[in-house]
């Protein structure tokens, strides 16, 4: 019988031999992102900053100075122009106007007009204008929404195993996170309300993972009683590898289709989501076990005494029950 | 684990067979769908404005613009007071956040007190006054609204606003137009199939208070302060440049209204008998026209002004008293504005001005672009997830394969009887959830993996990989939903679609992952009753 597998079976890599690296790699690259979060910063979308986006589409191939020329005189400040998709379609933004919320609109009808006036038969396809008020609500119940998804992950790991594990994913959570936002800041993807979405779905993907790889040094905990929780991470690890694997596979293959052709909106959001998932997947292994280590040697609480041979077959815990 | 009661196996059919039927009528037209007989299942998922077109609007009541009319009002009343009763007074102003006045005696404490008392309108539902009244001993005195009263105010400009934005929207003729509160002091306003909102902006932008009013003695006011009690207001009828077509270019009016839009019962556009523009005829109730004719029966050759959110539309001169309840407003009207101003009237006035904060309108073919897209992209996602899994586990992964048929199944079952709203973060979330959902699948079937190279008979290594992956399955689907709720709870629009297809995506696959999964390994286990489990 043919089988794929990611991994070999029976491996036993020593993960934890790579421990330092991983964490410093990690250390390096989350401190980077936080660098270029401060400076360049994000390139933020209008839900999060207020302004107005208009999608349109030319009935000829659009051209780009008379765009500009004809937008430039509205007096709204830089326009910022962007192909995408076929050579008519442009995307047209400005900068939150100044003077009020009414002004935000009054930009869309002086657009809208000029549009008409200046370059018939063009398609207003979508527009987007948001106030100061509600831009500063999106962003402040936006950062709510990650910071209490990370709180709300630290209870729940402290409540379902012990405070080594939540804090070793809080940790890692963290650390993905960052990294997560300096993608952004690094391909210049616009930062908005998809992507609180897309770092929630990468902070649920991540947890997820710990959780699997957590859950099984848990039961080895109680099924070796001796073995160093060193080589009992790693054992853990090796045992789950085909998993770990074979799950970023397939939630990565039906990312895939949405990066290469979901459209101009889910494009950007399947590319953030497939590099968390790569993310989510190696601090698994080289973050919170490690973590885990440090935290836990001559800590964890292991089984009750009970006789465990070390070969593997566990003769204590729950007899498997008899075929039915 | 393995053992499955008879009812139980009926259950798990009749769940997926529902699911079947439930998602049958998204695939149906809906003419088709709603045609059906009444006990078919006929709901259908609600494409959310981003991919079915249309306009979503975020207007706010300006509560700002209702304690300035207040305080305007009460320092008129304030003044009107003090002069009857004979109190002195100097510094009367208001500021936008108070009347502010000082008493030249303060033996008139007391006296003034017990006058402006009588100023609140009707105590609040808690029994709080609406009215913050000072005057303090070196006789400054201040009246402000209260911040209760300010609530209730804006509690109750909202639920008139949204009774008359719906009004004014169904006269335009949009379809299945949403109107809803949201917080406070804003109004949702969703349009399907609209993808230029502006002449709906444009209605919903005008208070449209029509008030009747005389004008001052001196009508031609260009210059100068207006006494008390009168005000000047400008001419609406200006053309680009600012220059008024026809009279001056503000008006001295008086404050006191005669008559306004709220005793109207009806109001028609028509083209004008003198020339060719357009005009509105308007008939008044049996108050409003009572008081309309004392009013012009008393005024009789004097101008008078009718006024639109402070706007003299046209100021003509009564030429006899007007008896039958019905008159015309003429000011320049284009066919199209006359008929907006007939809709706005009919439908009322908004008890405050409406500002749009947020909008995002998307064009027809846009969201088809968009939903073909997404409908590509998951037919794509889910034939390489499927492969995935029947490459990586044979035959029970093909088993795997059928139940997040059946997941899909099931979400977009839940989806339809809920009528929720699907959209382009939505599709993404059905997506994700393809990959996500096989997990507990990869989980089950690597821990019988695991247990069938140890040595298990094949029995006990299914039975053991079902109850030692299952704990492992809820913590990691718990995880999910509790981030998925947070991002439905504060999260706004598009984004909550996201969460809502995840969520039920993921209670779905609760079900099919580990339960019908099982159901089909544990039926071909017994009829086959294989040596050695084919994972």
């Amino acid at each position: 019988m043919y089988r794929l597998r990611l991994a070999p079976d029976n491996t036993s890599i020593p993960f934890m031999k790579g421990r330092f690296a991983g964490l410093i790699t990690s250390a390096v690259l989350s401190i980077a992102s936080i660098i270029l979060f401060i400076y360049p910063g994000l390139n933020y979308g209008i839900d999060f900053v207020g302004g107005v986006v208009i999608e349109a589409k030319t009935p000829d191939a659009a051209n780009f100075s008379a765009l500009r020329g004809s937008l430039g005189q509205l007096g709204l400040g830089p326009v910022s122009l962007q192909q995408f998709g076929s050579p008519q379609e442009v995307l047209i933004r400005f900068e939150r106007q100044p003077g009020g919320e009414k002004a935000q609109q009054v930009a869309v009808e002086k657009v809208r007009g000029a549009l008409a006036r200046d370059f018939a038969g063009t398609q207003v396809r979508r527009v987007e204008a948001v106030g100061a008020s509600v831009s500063h609500e999106l962003y402040v119940n936006g950062m709510l929404a990650l910071s209490l998804a990370v709180v709300a992950m630290l209870l729940y790991i402290w409540f379902r195993f012990e405070w080594q594990f939540g804090f070793g994913a809080v940790v890692t959570l963290l650390l993905d996170v960052t990294k997560t936002v300096g993608f952004y800041a690094v391909t210049d993807i616009q930062f908005n309300l998809t992507s609180i979405a897309a770092i929630l779905t990468i902070m649920g993907y991540s947890i997820n993972d710990k959780v699997v790889v957590y859950d099984r040094v848990r039961e080895n905990l109680r099924l070796y009683k001796k073995l160093p929780l060193r080589a009992l991470i790693d054992r853990s690890i090796n045992e789950t590898l085909n998993r770990t694997l074979g799950t970023s596979m397939t939630v990565f293959l039906a990312c895939l289709p949405l990066a290469l052709f979901g459209g101009e909106a889910l494009e950007e959001f399947a590319w953030v989501l497939l590099f968390g998932i790569v993310i989510g997947t190696s601090s698994s292994i080289f973050i919170a076990a490690p973590i885990l280590l440090f935290l836990g040697e001559g800590r964890l609480r292991r089984g009750a005494a009970r006789d465990v041979v070390e070969t593997g077959e566990a003769k204590a815990g729950t007899p498997d029950a008899p075929a039915a | 684990m393995l053992y499955f009661a008879r009812w139980k196996i009926y259950t798990i059919i009749g769940v997926c067979l529902a699911g079947v039927l439930f998602t049958l009528p998204n695939f149906l037209g809906r003419d088709f769908a709603n045609s059906l007989p009444g006990w078919l299942p006929h709901r259908q998922i609600h494409l959310g404005l981003d991919l079915s077109g249309g306009s979503y609007l975020l207007l706010e009541v300006d509560m700002a613009a209702v304690v300035k009319e207040r305080l305007g009002n009460l320092q008129d009343a304030v003044r009107t007071q003090f002069r009857t009763a004979d109190i002195g007074y100097v510094n009367l102003a208001n500021d936008e956040h108070a009347v502010t006045f000082t008493l030249r005696d303060l033996k008139d404490r007391d006296e003034a007190l017990r006058l402006l008392g009588t100023l609140s309108s009707t105590p609040l539902a808690g029994g709080q006054p609406e009215l913050q009244i000072d005057i303090g001993s070196d006789g400054n005195g201040s009246i402000s609204v209260t911040d209760a009263a300010l609530h209730d105010k804006a509690a109750r400009a909202v639920e008139q606003s949204i009774e008359i934005i719906r009004r004014r929207i169904d006269e335009t003729g949009v379809n299945e137009p949403t109107i809803a509160r949201q917080g406070e002091q804003r109004i949702l306003v969703q349009l399907p199939g609209v993808d230029d909102p502006d002449r709906i902006k444009r209605l919903l932008g005008q208070t449209a208070k029509l008030t009747f009013r005389l004008l001052g003695p001196d009508t031609d006011a260009a210059s100068g302060r207006a006494p008390p009690g009168f005000e000047l207001l400008p001419n609406a009828d200006v053309d680009r440049r600012g220059v008024p077509d026809s009279g001056p270019a503000r008006y001295l009016v008086r404050k006191r209204i005669e008559v306004d839009g709220s005793n109207l019962v009806d109001a028609r556009s028509g083209p004008s008998s003198q020339n060719a523009d357009w005009v509105v005829n308007f008939e008044f109730d049996s108050v409003g026209a009572r008081r309309f004719a004392d009013v012009t029966r008393n005024n009789v050759n004097r101008p008078f002004a009718i006024v639109l959110d402070n706007k003299v539309i046209s100021a003509p001169v009564i030429r006899e008293p007007i008896l039958g309840g019905r008159g015309q407003i003429s000011g320049h009207f284009t066919a199209q504005s006359a008929n907006d101003l007939a809709v706005l009237l009919r439908a009322g006035a908004l008890p405050a001005p409406l500002t749009v904060i947020e909008e995002r309108t998307v064009g027809p073919d846009l969201g088809a672009d968009a939903i073909r897209a997404g409908i590509y992209s998951i037919l794509v996602g889910f034939v390489l997830v499927v492969t995935y899994m029947a490459l990586a586990y044979g035959l029970f992964g093909l088993m795997a394969n059928v139940a997040l048929v059946f997941n899909l199944i099931l979400t977009l079952a839940v989806l339809s009887l809920l009528q929720a709203t699907l959209t382009l973060p939505g599709l993404a979330g059905i997506l994700l959830t393809l990959g996500m959902s096989v997990d507990a699948n990869i989980l089950i079937n690597e821990r019988i993996r695991e247990e069938t190279r140890k040595g298990k008979a094949p029995f006990s290594a299914m039975e053991a990989g079902f109850r030692r992956a299952f704990a492992t399955i809820i913590d990691a689907n718990l995880t999910t939903l509790i981030k998925m709720l947070l991002l439905f709870s504060l999260g706004s629009g598009p984004v909550k679609g996201f969460a809502v297809t995840i969520s039920f995506g993921i209670l779905a696959s609760f079900f099919t992952a580990t339960v019908v999964a099982r159901l089909m390994m544990v039926s071909w286990l017994r009829w086959r009753r294989p040596t050695v489990l084919p994972v």
